[in-house]
């Protein structure tokens, strides 16, 4: 196929044939990671900024070392530092940076849908969203399908649950779009209170309470617990918690024997998962981090890669 | 001066409906017979006089003036996006002789000064009638009674918090009851902030999809029940606005039938829209109280068709692209409306939700009666009076709009039927000569 996208912005708009050609280019990069000299001169002479109106150090540094294994110039750009502290506006400060001629601009941003306003006003840069409001995470969403697939050998038909707030979390819209259109099923639990309305219309299911989630699920994805949640009525205590939707070895006997344990991160350890399960033999915590810099590397070399259509062999 | 509309469909619901000429000498209306006897010498409506102006307003109905009882002018204070001059311009290109202009102006219309300014602005550059609704609460603060009987002497003719709720019961209870002292109606934005806070559309499953926080349907009900039940403890006039919700609906149609004296407003877009229209962030559908769901919708249709919704009214609400071209959490709730108002209200009749007696009813007759003014087409009577052209078919273009507003989710829309001509006490003060014919 050609991949003709100047943008990534959500998993909403792409296709399951998109998702596979990511996957499969991102698949062919995680090799380059692991030589002596981690740099290949794929993007030399492109510029890529990344924009972060919230803070990040995971999310950051993975793109920002996918760029830089790609020879790409980055640009870091903290909301703390730019203009925006001064009451620039979005539009204002994109217009800006655009006039610079960067190739590819990283966006997060608290606010939902702020990565499609730049997109629709810059006719050039590409731009990817590292994250908007409790929008989507598409990046996180395609290294938890790279790393599923890569250990399971397919996606098709495998029981995702997804636990935590899934009202608050973009990771969990991202995750119940991608891995739907690759034809798993997709099972949520957590708190009534942090499931939002009309949750099912994107796929998933709404399990009763988290043992149900749990129960013969391949992969279990937990949530991280935000703790000024709290002030919102959203969850009684930590303790509560912990105990009736946090992740432990007793409650984890309920699915299946090869289960895959992810999450995002940062973990809140002993809250929504025990450090036992979190360092355990299931764990693929850290495969996700290091499959999180190949997917980046991926998308950013069809974004950006000297002709923007490539084609697969 | 005289002038002679000739040929049109009068309605006046509960007065008249037929084909007639209608005789306006200065700022009253001097006669009105069936069409075609006016020609008949010296027996006809003329009695050799001579117009100095024939309006052939035949395919056309002529209609009492039409009121848009919720209005933001923003002038004083916020005269970037409006000012009594263009709102009014808007207002008269909609086909309103009559606006009521909601309090939250900078500074508020909390006291007979900036009802005074708002009344002296508007003789100066109004091109309709304005009436300043004054503010229930002082600074829109809910916490102390605005002066309610110095308002009312200044000019103001009803009260309201719009943009607010009065979340303090008891204030609200007593504001009911002070204000009925004055025949004043209380106009009421239900919304409970405890439930709405950080909420920027309707909650459901397009929120859900688009990652933005949600307001419940309850957040407007409830206060409305509330109400409803201050109403019955104080027998004052309570004015619902903008009604939005299903459950809002039904318990108003029940309040209404057990006598309570509640009457209610909706505006055009909740009749017209659902939530889907933020789709791709679409701040122009960004407003207070947000758009629903289709089944919402359709229970206003419905509250409309059955009598529950005594009035449309448009909420014209103009922001800058200062204020809407940003991110949709920080974007400014409200849009324009006073332009496209009676389009799509004619699309109401065209759908046969309520007939076109209906609607000028709720448009002009209801809010007359709400507000305590006249508006009849009748010997002797004022000339406010508004032409509707049914068939005139355009397209919506913000760009054209007379308002400083550019902030519609329907530009661009197919519309059929307009305003042809506005007529404020005898002036007029629009008319559509892109379809005009036979004029002098």
């Amino acid at each position: 196929m050609q991949f003709e996208r100047k943008d990534i912005l959500d998993i909403e708009s792409l296709s399951a044939e998109e998702i596979s050609f990511i996957l499969d280019t991102a698949d062919r990069m995680k090799e380059i990671s692991k030589r002596p000299v981690k740099k290949v001169p794929t993007l030399r002479g492109k510029t890529v900024v990344l924009f972060f109106y919230e803070p990040s150090t995971r999310t950051r540094t993975s793109f920002e070392i996918a760029a830089k294994r790609l020879s790409a110039d980055t640009l870091s750009i903290s909301s703390g530092s730019s203009s925006m502290v001064k009451g620039e506006t979005l539009v204002d400060t994109a217009r800006n940076l655009e006039a610079m001629n960067p190739d590819v601009i990283i966006i997060r941003h608290y606010s939902a849908g702020a990565p499609h306003t730049l997109a629709r006003l810059l006719k050039t840069t590409s731009i990817i969203n590292a994250g908007d409001g409790m929008h989507e995470h598409p990046t996180q969403a395609l290294l938890d399908l790279m790393t599923v697939r890569e250990k399971k050998g397919y996606i098709r038909d495998l029981r995702i649950a997804i636990i935590g707030d899934i009202s608050h979390s973009r990771v969990a819209r991202s995750d119940i779009m991608g891995f739907t259109k690759m034809g798993a099923e997709v099972v949520l639990g957590g708190p009534l209170t942090m499931i939002p309305a009309g949750i099912e219309s994107l796929g998933a299911t709404v399990a009763g309470n988290s043992d149900d989630a749990v129960r013969g699920a391949d992969v279990i994805i937990m949530l991280r617990i935000q703790k000024e949640r709290q002030q919102s009525f959203l969850y009684p205590s930590d303790r509560e918690y912990s105990k009736v939707f946090g992740l432990n070895p007793e409650r984890l006997k309920k699915a299946k024997k090869d289960v895959l344990i992810m999450h995002p991160g940062p973990i809140n350890r002993g809250v929504e998962i025990s450090s036992e399960v979190a360092d355990g033999p299931y764990s693929i915590i850290l495969e996700q981090v290091t499959n999180g810099v190949s997917v980046r590397m991926a998308l950013l070399f069809l974004v950006a890669g000297g002709v923007r259509n490539v084609n697969s062999d | 001066m005289l002038i002679l509309i000739k040929g049109g469909r009068v309605v006046d619901p509960g007065n008249l409906d037929g084909i007639m000429d209608i005789l306006i000498d200065d700022d009253r209306i001097i006669e009105i017979v069936p069409s075609g006897k006016s020609e008949k010498g010296g027996s006809g409506l003329l009695k050799g006089r001579v117009p100095e102006r024939i309006i052939d307003a035949s395919d056309k109905i002529v209609v009492p003036g039409l009121i848009d009882m919720h209005v933001h002018l923003r002038e004083p204070g916020q005269e970037y996006k409006e000012t009594i001059e263009t709102g009014t311009l808007a207002a008269a290109c909609g086909g309103f002789t009559s606006v009521c202009a909601m309090p939250n102006t900078i500074p508020v219309n909390d006291n007979r000064q900036i009802t005074e300014y708002i009344l002296k602005r508007t003789r100066e550059a109004g091109n309709v009638t304005v009436y300043p609704v004054a503010a229930i609460s002082k600074g829109l603060e809910g916490m102390s009674l605005c002066e309610y009987g110095d308002l009312k002497e200044a000019g103001a003719i009803a009260l309201s918090d719009d943009g607010k709720p009065v979340s303090n019961s008891r204030l609200m209870r007593r504001a009911m009851e002070y204000a009925r002292g004055f025949r004043l109606p209380v106009i009421s934005h239900c919304e409970v902030n405890e439930l709405s806070a950080g909420g920027v559309m309707n909650e459901g499953a397009v929120a859900t999809r688009m990652g933005l926080a949600g307001i419940p349907n309850a957040a407007e009900s409830i206060m409305v029940m509330r109400d409803i039940a201050l109403c019955e403890l104080t027998g004052a006039h309570l004015h619902i606005a903008h009604v939005s919700t299903h459950e809002s609906v039904n318990a108003i149609r029940e309040a209404k039938r057990k006598g309570i004296p509640v009457t209610s407003e909706t505006a055009p877009h909740y009749f017209t829209l659902t939530d889907d229209a933020v789709s791709g962030y679409n701040t122009n559908a960004k407003m207070s109280p947000p758009l629903r769901s289709a089944f919402d919708r359709e229970a206003v249709r419905e509250g409309l068709s059955d009598g529950t919704i005594d009035v449309i009214a448009s909420d014209h609400a103009p922001h800058s692209s200062i204020e809407k071209d940003v991110e949709f959490d920080f974007a400014a709730n409200g849009i324009v409306g006073l332009e496209t108002s009676v389009s799509l209200c004619l699309k109401l009749v065209e759908d046969g939700v309520i007939g076109i007696s209906e609607l000028i009813e709720k448009i002009s007759k209801n809010p007359a009666r709400i507000l305590g003014i006249e508006k009849s087409i009748k010997i002797g009577g004022i000339a406010d009076i508004t032409i509707i052209d049914p068939e005139a078919v355009y397209t919506v273009d913000s760009g054209g709009f007379r308002s400083l507003g550019r902030n519609t989710p329907f530009n661009g829309w197919k519309m059929k039927g307009r305003t042809y001509l506005t007529m404020v006490c005898g002036r007029i003060v629009f008319e559509n000569i892109m379809t005009q014919e036979g004029s002098l």
